[in-house]
Formats: structure tokens, sequence, C-alpha cells
């Protein structure tokens, strides 16, 4: 059944794979994001769930003419409200490389005398110093992972705001952050912070190997 | 350069000539790098009396014992002259004993030396700020006591706008709006609100830079004259000035009312789900901690009522509109159900005419339906009450942006933002006059 793209099923739908193609293929120096919603489609598949197809542009945030077209399923399963909906993406062409930036970033990073530590990214008025930039877009796509494991059809779930992160530093070749974040859900409304553990290396990616959803924002 | 010179020239007088200002103002950026090393946290400066040459060859001895650390702004040379100096706080007690010893009268002149250091940055900032914005800084987010002056100030200016009070907060704080008319008696009337979730600071920002803009616009721009010599407007920018303050002093992400909700450790209501359409319908929650509690009843919250009872009594209000963020959505009723209203083509129509509107200025895509089906169905709305009530021209606006920055949208976006919603607004509102003949 084709679905109009102005009408919030396919959105989110489609938030959803966006964030999941954000966190598989997102760095300190690339995140993607949706610029237009082309076209979607819903199944109902019987006794396993809702299936949307979704075809998506999308656009580098740091090179907003950097455009890619991609088309993705978003498989929501029915009942269990606990298994994060099943994502495939396919994108039509190559992304820019990112090396160079990652590179910089990457040694900047392990010649720290001290541990990097920030709060409030961004602040109050969206600000965001230009050094602390790709630790938030690295923040950004990691929540990619966070927003995927926790979608439903009725949930639409973004990264609010960096309270904290710490760099913690390892033995091996691996940049690791801790991030305490909060998320928006735009459906309840809610404010949720959540803890992840992030680790990033030039060569691998990003990958969340530690979250936990912390005790609700107060409402005092 | 030694901390005496730095603070002999930076002793605040209120006639201080603006060039010595702004050299005091770069010696303090300059020093401000060193000085954020260095506190001078209960460091003392003693004014030292001296009576004789034996007092001033005690003193000289005290200067030579570099283990003390003391910097001498005024150093002993003949008995006439006060010695200024400054102790580090580990000294004070010990200096003073060897003073008191000696017989040598000192008194205090300073007595913690950062607390200077810091009320003169503060006067500096405040007079530097003073100095440059004699006009309001559409491009920055502000508190609610610089709205406040700022609507006072667009009141001043023009004759035709007025700054009244529609009501009060919870805690007790004023509703201020401008009323924009040119004459007539209770003419129909357009209404503009924002901020009424608390933590959407880009549409308070929003209101203000459109509020100068109309005001600056009548008589010269043709959109904005036509149509306030038929019709007035009422803008209310701050619908929710309780949240907005604890946004800037508590939480950011405050998002309801101030209100204190009985047998409940949380406080507020959400006030976009406590107009009486629909009320306590799906979509709101009946908890008192949830962000989108509908309250104890309808218009149980007084920013609320205030508002209804405002357009109730006035009786001649032709459009309703009001902004959000984010998500860059143009919407009209329903939200608490999911039929569609009977002006329904009309509403898309002209709701899509906007978006375009928006559209042609930066780019920016605004989706465009009734809030049911283009965000949640949600009941208790602004925009559902007032179409009920008769008004047809009801439209929210969630500006911009799609989730990146979300509530913490980048103050450079604010002129942008405002410059094409405003766009959006003209647009409804163009119609909406074209439609009172």
């Amino acid at each position: 059944m084709e679905l109009p793209p102005a009408q919030f099923p396919s959105r989110r739908a489609a938030a959803v794979a966006v964030a999941f193609l954000r966190y598989r293929r997102g760095g300190p120096g690339r995140a993607l994001r949706l610029r237009e919603l082309r076209r979607a489609r819903t199944e109902d598949i019987k006794d396993v769930g809702h299936k949307y197809y979704l075809e998506l542009e999308l656009e580098d945030v740091l090179d907003k003419d950097s455009t890619v077209n991609c088309t993705a399923e978003v498989l929501y399963h029915l009942g269990n409200k606990n298994i994060a909906p099943d994502v495939q993406f396919t994108l039509e062409g190559e992304l820019k490389s990112t090396e160079e930036a990652d590179h910089v970033f990457y040694t900047r990073i392990r010649s720290l005398e001290k541990e990097l530590v920030a709060e409030n990214i961004p602040d109050s008025h969206g600000h965001v110093p230009p050094e602390l930039e790709p630790l938030h877009l690295l923040a950004w796509v990691a929540s990619g992972y966070l927003v995927w494991q926790n979608s439903t059809e009725n949930t639409q779930l973004q990264l609010a705001q960096i309270k904290h992160v710490k760099q913690v530093r390892r033995s091996d070749e691996y940049l690791q952050f801790d991030y305490l974040v909060l998320l928006h859900e735009m459906v309840s409304q809610e404010i949720i912070p959540w803890e992840m553990t992030v680790l990033w290396h030039p060569r691998d990616g990003v990958r969340v190997t530690r979250e936990s959803r912390q005790p609700g924002h107060t409402s005092g | 350069m030694s901390l005496r010179t730095w603070t002999l020239l930076a002793v605040p007088g209120r006639a201080e000539p603006a060039a010595k200002m702004r050299l005091v103002l770069l010696l303090s950026a300059l020093l401000g790098a060193s000085l954020a090393l260095e506190t001078f946290v209960g460091h003392q400066v003693l004014r030292i009396q001296t009576r004789n040459e034996e007092e001033v060859r005690q003193l000289q001895l005290l200067e030579s014992l570099e283990h003390l650390e003391l910097d001498f702004w005024i150093s002993p040379s003949a008995p006439a002259l006060p010695v200024d100096v400054r102790i580090p706080a580990a000294g004070v007690q010990s200096v003073k004993a060897f003073l008191e010893s000696q017989g040598i009268e000192y008194s205090v002149l300073i007595e913690d030396l950062q607390d200077v250091l810091d009320k003169e940055q503060q006067d500096m900032a405040e007079s530097a700020q003073r100095e440059r914005s004699t006009s309001f800084d559409f491009s920055s987010y502000h508190t609610l006591d610089e709205i406040y002056a700022e609507l006072d100030h667009l009141a001043s200016e023009h004759s035709f706008v007025e700054k009244i009070q529609i009501g009060e907060s919870y805690e007790k704080r004023p509703l201020y709006a401008l009323k924009f008319s040119t004459g007539g008696s209770n003419r129909p009337a357009i209404w503009l609100d924002a901020g009424i979730h608390s933590r959407e600071w880009v549409t308070q920002a929003s209101a203000l830079w459109i509020a100068n803009q109309i005001a600056s616009g009548y008589g010269s721009d043709s959109s904005i004259t036509s149509l306030l010599d038929k019709m007035d407007l009422f803008l209310l920018p701050v619908a929710n000035p309780d949240g907005f303050v604890y946004t800037h002093t508590w939480n950011r992400m405050w998002r309801k009312t101030r209100s204190k909700n009985a047998g409940s450790v949380c406080y507020g209501v959400d006030p976009n789900r406590n107009w009486d359409a629909g009320f306590g319908g799906p979509g709101a929650s009946s908890s008192p901690c949830s962000d989108s509690y509908h309250g104890p009843s309808a218009e149980s919250e007084v920013e609320v009522k205030s508002v209804a009872d405002f357009i109730r009594n006035h009786g001649n209000f032709k459009a309703f509109l009001t902004l959000h963020s984010y998500s860059q959505l143009l919407m009209y009723p329903y939200g608490y159900k999911c039929t569609r209203p009977d002006d329904y083509a009309e509403l898309e129509s002209l709701g899509r005419a906007a978006a375009n509107a928006i559209k042609s200025v930066y780019g920016t895509t605004f989706q465009v339906g009734p809030i049911c089906s283009t965000i949640y169905q949600a009941s208790g709305g602004s925009i559902d009450w007032a179409y009920d009530i008769g008004i047809k021209y009801s439209f929210a606006f969630e500006l911009r942006d799609t989730g990146r920055y979300g509530f913490l949208l980048p103050a450079t976006q604010i002129i942008p933002t405002a410059t094409e919603t405003w766009m959006g607004l003209r647009k409804i509102m163009e119609h909406v006059l074209k439609k009172q003949d």
C-alpha cells in the first residue's frame, strides 16, 4: 500500500532507516541525514509484522551538496516490543571519503595529554565549539544505534543533547568515549537520559559496546 | 604586566571614556588567559602608613623576602607615602602579626581580591553589552526580561503598537502581548503565539523578529500595510513564561508549565494538551510526571485560560496561529480526532501555499496536513479549540530543524528561521484578509 510521505508512519520508518544507516556509515567526519522521503510503501506480513519499503535521498550534514539515493526496508516485528526492527538498505553510489579528517581527529585525540571531558553539547544556545564538532557528530552517529534498537511504530527518537562525554584511554588502537546523552522521544515528548560507550577507529567505524537507559529526566 | 597596573586602570568610574574602557577590555582579554591560571581568592591588599625611616626600612626588609611572594603595589620609599601590598592568602595572618609586633599601622584596602576582580569582570561585560546593544540583537537567544524590554521598546517606537497584558502565569509573571492596530473598534483580528512549550526557543526568538518585521513594515511593506489597515494582530511571544524562565535557570529541556500538581512530586502540565478540545482523549497523558500531561481539567492552567478568555471575550478573531519546534511541519485541525475538518480542502490548499512560500526562501521543506495524520493524535490542543469555536484559519507550525539540533537550534539559524516562517504566515494572513470582504 502506497503511503503519503507527509504522514507520520512513513516518516517514522524513514527515521529508523536513516538512524541505522547513519550508525553504519558515519563517524566523526560524516553524518548522513534525510533530505527527502521520495516514496513509501507498506506491507502487512501476516504473523510477522509491518514492513516499510522506502526510497530516500540522503545528504551529508558537513557537505550539503553531497547527496546520495537510497532504498531501505524496515520491518517492525509484531507483538514483542523488545526486538529491534530489521533494517536493510542499499546506497546508490559512493560516499565521499573522510580519511583525512578521520586521521586528523584520531591523531589529535591520541596525542592529548589529558583525557578529553566535555559537557552540554550543544549548549543552551545551540553552540558547539568547533573543536568538539567531531565529538558531537560521533554521538549523533552512535545514537543511531540507540534509536534503531529502541524504535517501534509508536516512537520517534532523536538525540537531543550530549550532557557529558569522557574519553577513556585504551591500550588497543580504538578511541573510547563514554557518553551520557539525552534522547527526545517525539510521541510522548519525553526526554530520556541514556549512557553509551562508543568505540571508534578510522578503519573500523563506530561501535556502541555498552548502552544503558537511565531513570527518567526529572519532571520536578 | 603586573596586576597593580591593570587594577589601577580598571577601577570603574561611571564617566569612563570609551577609549579607555576599550583599552581596559583589551587588557583584560589579554590578561584573561593568564588570570585564569591564577586565582586571588583570600588575597588581601593592605595599606601601610609608615611614620618614620625605621618603619620604611622594616618594610623594605619584608619586600626582600621573596618566599613570601608579596606584591607591593606602592613600594616603601619615604615615610610620608603609603605602602600598598598584596599578600597571598597563606601569608595574610603572619604579615599582619609582624606589622602589629612592630607597631606599624595598616588598614585593609581589599578584603578578598578575587571578589573585586569578579565584580569588575562583570561590570565590564555589562558595560560593553550596553555599548554594543543599543538595538535588540535578533540573532541571539534572550531572557524573559530582555524580551519584555523589547516589547516595551517596540510599543514606544510605533503608535499603532501597544503592549497589553493578557493575564498572569502560575508564578505570577505577566503574560504580555503586542497589539498591532491602526484604528477601528474591535476589528477582525489575527492571533499569533509562540513559546507555549518553553524549550522550543527558536519560536520565542522568531516571534520577536516577526514583531519587529511587522512594526517596521507598516507603511512600506504593501502586504503588512493592507493587512493592518483592515485587521488587528495580537502577538504573544512567550505564552509560557514560567517554563521559559525555568529553561534558562534549571532545565533547558523543560516543556510544560510550572504549576504544582496535587498529590505528586512532579510539576507542570503540557499547555498544549490542556485546551477544551477533546480534552483527556488519546494522545495526552493522565500522569503528572509525563511531559504530555493534560492536567486535572481543561483550562486548568492559567496560561491557557487567560488566552482562551481573551479570545472568547474579543469575539472577532479570524485566524489562530501558533509556533512550535521542531520538525518542519505546517498543520491544521484536527489532532484530537482523525476525521477531517469541514474546511479541509481550503486549509490543505492554504497550507500548501504557505509551505511553498517558506520553501522559496532557503529551500526548507515543511510537510503539510492535519495534526492527527501528520505528527500524531493529540487531544486538548490549541488550534483544535480555536477551530471548534469558529476560528476557521487555525494553523500550528513546527519550525526548524528535523532533529540534528532539535530544540538546541544554533542562534545563527534564528533569523533564517524567522524569515522563512514569516513568509508562510504572511501567505495565510493575506488569504484571511482577502476573505474578509
